[in-house]
């Protein structure tokens, strides 16, 4: 039973983790009040520029062990991020500065998203040659997936404990046996992650607190609810809607990344990605735009993605389905408990999804 | 007089919104110490003109002068930085901010609202106002709203505040500890422009009028040299009478009658109670009451929009047969020819669609006449070319959308609807608000007619003035209740106040 649990938690994580980026960037974008469903296609686009890059990056050197660990991670980081940016700009510029409707605008570049990681990544599956449709980046993801030494210390320090505690007789047996268990389970749960997983914990904590705590939160605030309010206080509306949509996609592109390199462990195959987009968007609702709960809402929804292989089933695939949709009805009941409740704060901005023009009336 | 300064000088301002030009060519000068009335008819630029000083328009061409330096004012930034402070008609407020939230809402340094807070009971402190820094404008009353305005631009350190129409939406009370605050600032040396279509807060307040009429300066003059018959004339253009019209009533029948009507609203709040009375034919009936006493669910219930807990609404018929409407659906009632003319608060709420032209909203009444599957276009056309032609209606053609209309033209376009489908009944709620004189009167004139033809004509005003010259009998309603019903010729204006306030008027006295 523990074992289960054990096994489940870190893996419940590390389907969050994609789902933590993808919503904290669509919560710092719905923020300005731009309603993204382009999310999705921004984190394919993330994924296979990541790919790309470490595509690039593998294939220029001599051989394998001539790999820095410290350029395998920066140059598919830096194609991630400039290919989601560029997303971003796309976005902003057809619905910010040419007032496009921002659904069609962010359906069109999912799809757009989802085609261009396809055709790249089939383009790449050619080029390598290989003889699986998928493309294989291990080494890249080795360095990825690099993660510090501190569960396997906390391990020994357990197994050192449980032999001190040993010599003490039958009860002490028993008790060091528990302490053991613990410093595993603590280290196995907690800290035996790659960096990226931390780094989006991270972001969503620094997010919570910007939106929260500081001026440029407050203001952003500002132009998500009211943009004529704000840019008669003299926030610049434009500004704040390009920078926080471009911010949030390339938070959101970081997710696509981590799902190549530390969750497929460096193995690009079209489609794999699923649905993992519409599940943030979704997030974004079950959280009521807070980031800090976004940590805890995105590992819950992790488990729910996964839960169907640990609940015996047998051999029936239709209970399996069932248990798949469990995060999406989790977010109906959410949008249906939270719109019955009907508090001003807990609503989405109040103009999202609505451009803003000054001299409109 | 020699002592005053110009604050403000703006000098051949023009601004064009495609083709039409909203302001042309205008000199203004806003003085410190002073109080200046702006005047203007709906759509004679005086909100674009302000809008322009207070960096949310740009002129396309002429200079603003402050304390004689020419300034570029591009953005409200701009404006704050030279102490120019705008209290806009539509709040410029983000609902589910706190008061200092918003007070403090684009400015720059460190995030500290306690600091904040202190400064802005500061700023209370010293004109006399009341607002809680930590309030949610989301809970808060127009009044204090619009107070929460006031305090943001004094927060900025503001030395000219213009106000567009503040006492729109405030009560008599309210207005008048705004007016003393306004003063209060005059006498610290603050300019103030306030906009306003009401002529005796206007005479009351102002010390200096300045108007516009179709977006050009007319002229400016002391208040005290003038008065309202003057200032209207130089709205308009030309004279016209400020007596409302008040034919006596033509063979007035119950048309119709009310008896113990009460209503509930959704959260469990009697809204109605034991309502009664009869609405005559061939006459125009008031009524008064604080708004939320009880009016929009009244006239909601007759025109069957409102479901009613118990009593009875019934229409009684050229030869006298009584029919009960309660249970009817909007359609049936609407074929009886009751017709609801309805200004809410948000004038394209529920009469016309903002995003359709006039002659599709025309359509809204008559889509459903006619056999053929197809809708018959050319008859609202016709309806709106006709509306706009008879009511003056000020607008580039008929397929423009109602919502880039000014107000009073929006409301012309919504009641001259109403009233081509020649209804037996008109209700008509808030029917002048916000409008000019001349759109006001011309509403006015509309209903006389109306009531001339025999309609059975209800008017819900604001403007107890109005009311009693207007209306053959006024209803005041108190909290829901009947407060009691007195004839509009010879009423006085307290005696109906305190019965708006208390039941029955001055029982205590």
């Amino acid at each position: 039973m523990f074992e289960a649990i054990l096994s489940f938690l870190p893996r419940a994580v590390s389907q969050g983790i994609p789902l933590l980026y993808g919503s904290t960037g669509e919560i710092i974008t719905q923020k300005s009040g731009n309603m993204n469903l382009g999310i999705p296609g921004v984190m394919y686009v993330g994924g296979i520029c990541g790919v790309i890059g470490a595509f690039i990056y593998e294939q220029s050197l001599p051989s394998p062990e001539a790999m820095i660990p410290f350029f395998a991670v920066l140059i598919p980081l830096l194609f991630c991020l400039l290919g989601s940016l560029l997303m971003g700009a796309l976005f902003c510029f057809l619905t910010v500065t040419l007032r496009a409707n921002q659904n069609v605008t962010g359906l069109a570049m999912t799809t757009f998203g989802v085609g261009f990681g396809n055709f790249f990544g089939g383009s790449l599956v050619k080029l390598a040659g290989a003889d699986m449709p998928y493309l294989a980046l291990t080494a890249t993801s080795n360095c990825f997936k690099k993660t510090l030494p501190l569960a396997a210390i906390l391990n020994s320090w357990g197994d050192s404990i449980d032999e001190a505690c040993g010599k003490m007789g039958v009860f002490g047996d028993k008790l060091g046996n528990v302490i053991d268990f613990i410093f595993d389970a603590f280290g196995e749960v907690l800290l035996n992650y790659s960096f990226l997983v931390y780094l989006a914990i991270i972001i969503a904590l620094i997010a919570s607190f910007i939106i929260n705590r500081t001026r440029t939160g407050l203001h952003l605030r500002a132009v998500g609810e009211n943009p004529a309010t704000a840019d008669s206080a003299g926030i610049n509306v434009n500004l704040y809607k390009y920078v926080a949509t471009c911010l949030g996609c390339m938070i959101a592109g970081l997710g696509g990344l981590y799902y190549v390199m530390d969750y497929a462990n460096g193995i690009w195959a079209n489609n794999a990605f699923g649905d993992r987009g519409w599940l943030a968007i979704a997030l974004v609702i079950f959280t009521v735009w807070r980031p800090n709960v976004g940590v805890v809402a995105s590992f819950l929804f992790g488990g729910l993605y996964i839960l169907h292989m640990y609940i015996p089933s047998g051999m029936n695939l239709a209970v399996k389905e069932l248990y798949k949709m469990l995060p999406y009805v989790v977010t109906i009941i959410v949008l249906i408990i939270s719109s019955l409740r009907n508090q001003r704060d807990k609503q989405p901005p109040q103009s999202l999804g609505l451009p803003y023009f000054r001299e409109d009336r | 007089m020699e002592t005053k300064v110009a604050s403000v000088k703006m000098r051949n301002i023009t601004k064009s919104f495609g083709p039409v030009i909203a302001n042309d060519r205008v000199w203004l000068d806003i003085y410190k110490g002073e109080i200046l009335a702006l005047l203007g008819e709906n759509g004679s630029g005086k909100t674009t003109l302000m809008n322009m000083l207070s960096g949310i328009y740009y002129p396309d061409e002429g200079d603003i002068f402050i304390d004689d330096k020419k300034v570029v004012i591009r953005s409200p930034k701009d404006a704050f930085a030279h102490r120019i402070g705008m209290i806009h008609q539509h709040f410029k407020l983000v609902d589910v901010l706190s008061a200092a939230e918003n007070i403090i809402l684009g400015l720059e340094g460190k995030l500290d609202l306690k600091a904040a807070s202190e400064k802005i009971r500061q700023i209370c402190d010293a004109y006399g106002f009341e607002v809680d820094p930590d309030q949610k404008i989301y809970d808060m009353s127009v009044s204090q709203k619009q107070t929460v305005e006031i305090v943001k631009v004094l927060y900025r350190g503001a030395d000219i505040l213009i106000l567009d129409e503040p006492t729109a939406v405030l009560t008599p009370q309210e207005t008048e500890k705004l007016f003393a605050v306004l003063r209060n600032m005059r006498n610290d040396g603050k300019a103030i422009v306030i906009i306003t279509h009401k002529m005796h807060e206007v005479e009351e307040l102002s010390d200096r009028v300045a108007v516009l009429r179709h977006g050009q300066f007319i002229g400016d003059m002391l208040t005290r040299d003038t008065n309202a018959q003057e200032m209207t004339n130089m709205m308009v253009g030309h004279s016209v009478t400020l007596n409302i019209d008040r034919p006596e009533p033509v063979d007035p029948k119950p048309r119709i009658e009310v008896r113990n009507l009460t209503v509930r609203s959704i959260d469990g709040i009697l809204k109605l109670q034991d309502v009664s009375f009869t609405a005559m034919s061939g006459e125009i009936l008031g009524i008064a009451g604080i708004s939320g006493s009880g009016q929009k669910e009244l006239l909601e219930a007759i025109a069957g929009l409102q479901p009613v807990e118990k009593g009875s609404i019934c229409y009684v018929e050229e030869d006298g047969t009584h029919d009960e409407l309660l249970g009817k659906d909007p359609l049936r009632i609407a074929e009886k020819g009751i017709a609801l003319s309805f200004v809410p608060e948000d004038r394209l709420g529920m009469g016309l669609v903002g995003a359709m032209d006039i002659s599709d909203n025309m359509m809204l009444r008559s889509f459903r006449k006619g056999r053929s599957i197809f809708t018959d276009r050319k008859s609202p056309r016709k309806l709106a070319q006709k509306v706009v032609r008879d009511l003056d209606v000020k607008t580039p053609n008929i397929e423009t959308p109602v919502s880039k209309l000014s107000g009073g033209n929006v409301q012309k376009v919504l009641v001259g609807r109403e009233i081509a489908e020649a209804p037996k009944v008109l209700l008509t709620a808030y029917a002048v608000r916000g409008l000019d004189i001349n759109s006001s009167y011309t509403i006015y004139e509309l209903l006389n007619q109306q009531k001339k033809k025999g309609v059975a004509v209800i008017y819900v005003g604001e403007d107890l003035d109005v009311l009693l010259e207007l209306c053959d009998r006024i209803l005041v309603l108190c909290a829901g209740k009947v407060s009691g019903i007195v004839p509009g010729r010879g009423a006085k204006k307290r005696d109906v106040g305190m019965m708006m306030t208390r039941l029955g008027g001055n029982s205590n006295e």
